[in-house]
């Protein structure tokens, strides 16, 4: 799938993704959506496109736990975000969620607000215009989760098949 | 083969044993979760399942949003009550409590050895009291709910070796500011760190819990400090389970070995909108601000309510100022009262609040307006997280705190400390 790339800087917060005061109370993922970089950026809400990739530079998803800062991008169609590096639980949740997170310094680099990109996560390789970014490939467990849809389909499965 | 701390905890769960870098599956021994329960509740029923695995691990401290601000939070309060009774979890915590963090340490669920997976990034705090602990999404606690088991990456570990006294007007807040200050919000990302040096076991349970608190905003997996008898006191009325101390190995491989000398660390205060913007109080000093707040699962312990009280007492708050005092327990909260603290805070013209995170994660109490500006001892500033995108948000010890809300203006503490 292609999409377009919004690009922002390091450390990259929770809070600025997905504001607090919408945190502790459930939401529908098309309402987490319109709320998504809020604080960061108000016009990506409006414009974000199904199959855009957001490029970060290091410690994306810094801070909280929340979950919904994964979530929020996933519902507003974010095929995947590029980043130089990921903060600890945002990683884990954002893989939980489904939502893919790849690690490319050399993407995060070069790859500029507005190019066209496409995402080939089988072959751990991010094209556009003619530029070809690696990433290291994701763990199999990893990969097993994203396949998934999650870890909720991944838990489902594993309890259907120990019990 | 000498070990960390981390690898030798994690690797009797796997029973084997282990290295930094490889992934184990662990069955932790107890689960924290807070008003994000109702959340977890959502996906834990995705599962199809009609029992969590073990309730008895289960501890539910509601602290968010208490009491409930409106309808939607008072719904989410009430989804999570009626999840406790049917399953029958012995341990909950409803809205008198206080943080999180406070009262699952006061309670005696955090103790020496032990694994510790909570649904909130401070999770980190346990490391004090000697556990591995450390922080997780939704998602990934309601899947532990219901198989009692979690994937975990070992992590490397950053020692961070104190030594030296303190100065007059520098508390354990202005080390850990310092210590991110020089190192990047990242530094620790992945990994343990462990707090260690002759100075580690001068500091107080209380102010070890703020370097362990604040070890998740340099990424850390988890924090640690090695238990003495100090650890073995506060545990002796309190400890809910048998516990056995783990060390790290004197020859254990680190990742690196930061050293700092206390001695020579001025009072620190971060700036907006990052942990990392880290200056000396004196830099910049004079600035006004609106708000104060005094409390948080960093620093609303008795020792930092003590703190304040001493620089408040007999005083008024700049008349321009609002401050707020959040003890982090009902337990303190008592004790403050026994004190005289209470007194003390509400003659100076503070807003006493109910024990819980108040307004430090920007859901309500205390929210800024835009153009505002707070200066609290929290752990946190990033834009917008206390109200509006348009507010600043500076972070300093509950000395700096108070010596400011007299001023009106960001003050060095240690005028008032003489």
């Amino acid at each position: 799938m292609k999409g377009k790339v919004w690009k922002y800087g390091n450390d990259v917060n929770t809070d600025v993704i997905f504001p607090g005061k919408y945190t502790y109370a459930p939401m529908k993922p098309e309402e987490m959506a319109k709320h998504a970089l809020e604080d960061l950026d108000p016009e990506f809400a409006k414009n974000v496109k199904a199959g855009d990739v957001v490029v970060a530079g290091k410690n994306f998803g810094c801070g909280s736990s929340r979950e919904q800062a994964a979530a929020c991008l996933k519902a507003a169609g974010v095929q995947a975000v590029v980043a130089k590096s990921f903060a600890r639980i945002y990683f884990r949740n954002a893989i939980n969620l489904g939502l893919p997170v790849l690690q490319s310094e050399e993407a995060a680099d070069n790859l500029r607000a507005g190019d066209e990109v496409e995402v080939d996560f089988a072959g751990g390789a991010i094209t556009s215009g003619g530029r070809v970014f690696k990433f290291p490939p994701l763990p199999d467990s990893v990969i097993g989760i994203l396949q998934a849809g999650g870890l909720i389909e991944w838990t489902k499965k594993k309890l259907k098949s120990g019990k | 083969m000498a070990q960390t701390f981390s690898e030798k905890v994690l690797g009797r769960r796997a029973g084997r044993s282990v290295r930094a870098g490889e992934v184990i599956t662990v069955a932790p021994d107890t689960y924290l979760s807070h008003d994000n329960a109702s959340a977890i509740i959502g996906e834990f029923k995705k599962l199809g399942l009609k029992k969590v695995a073990a309730p008895e691990k289960i501890v539910i401290v509601l602290d968010h949003i208490v009491p409930a601000a409106d309808e939607k939070y008072a719904q989410n309060h009430k989804i999570i009550r009626e999840f406790v009774a049917e399953q029958g979890i012995p341990n909950f915590y409803d809205i008198h409590s206080g943080v999180c963090h406070q009262v699952f340490s006061e309670a005696g669920f955090a103790l020496p050895g032990k694994v510790i997976m909570g649904s909130d990034s401070h999770t980190t705090t346990y490391g004090a009291l000697g556990a591995f602990s450390a922080g997780i999404g939704r998602t990934e606690m309601a899947s532990l709910w219901a198989t009692d088991e979690i994937w975990l990456r070992l992590p490397e570990t950053l020692r961070i070796e104190l030594a030296g006294k303190l100065g007059l007007g520098v508390y354990a807040k202005d080390v850990i500011l310092k210590i991110i200050g020089d190192n990047g919000a990242d530094r620790a990302n992945y990994e343990a760190v462990e707090f260690a040096g002759p100075a580690a076991g001068d500091f107080s349970l209380a102010s070890r819990m703020v370097l362990a608190n604040m070890a998740a905003e340099m990424g850390a997996k988890n924090g640690y400090f090695e238990p003495d008898d100090k650890t073995l006191e506060w545990l002796r009325t309190r400890a809910k389970a048998d516990y056995e101390i783990v060390k790290s190995d004197p020859e254990a491989t680190y990742e690196a070995v930061l050293k700092y000398d206390l001695s020579t660390i001025e009072p620190q205060i971060a700036c907006p909108h990052a942990v990392d913007n880290v200056k000396l109080v004196s830099a910049v000093e004079g600035r006004k601000f609106d708000q104060a707040l005094i409390g948080t699962c960093t620093n609303g312990r008795l020792e930092d309510l003590e703190i304040a009280a001493k620089i408040l007492i007999g005083k008024k708050i700049h008349p321009r100022i609002r401050a707020l005092v959040l003890p982090a327990s009902r337990e303190v909260y008592l004790g403050a009262l026994k004190k005289g603290l209470i007194e003390i805070f509400v003659e100076a013209k503070c807003v006493i609040l109910n024990p819980g995170c108040g307004p430090c994660l920007g859901a309500h109490e205390g929210i800024l307006a835009p153009g505002e500006v707070v200066v609290g001892t929290s752990n946190r500033n990033f834009k917008g997280r206390m109200g509006s995108r348009d507010s600043e948000i500076y972070l300093a010890s509950p000395a700096t705190v108070a010596a400011s809300a007299l001023e009106g203006k960001i003050t060095d503490p240690r005028k008032y400390l003489s």
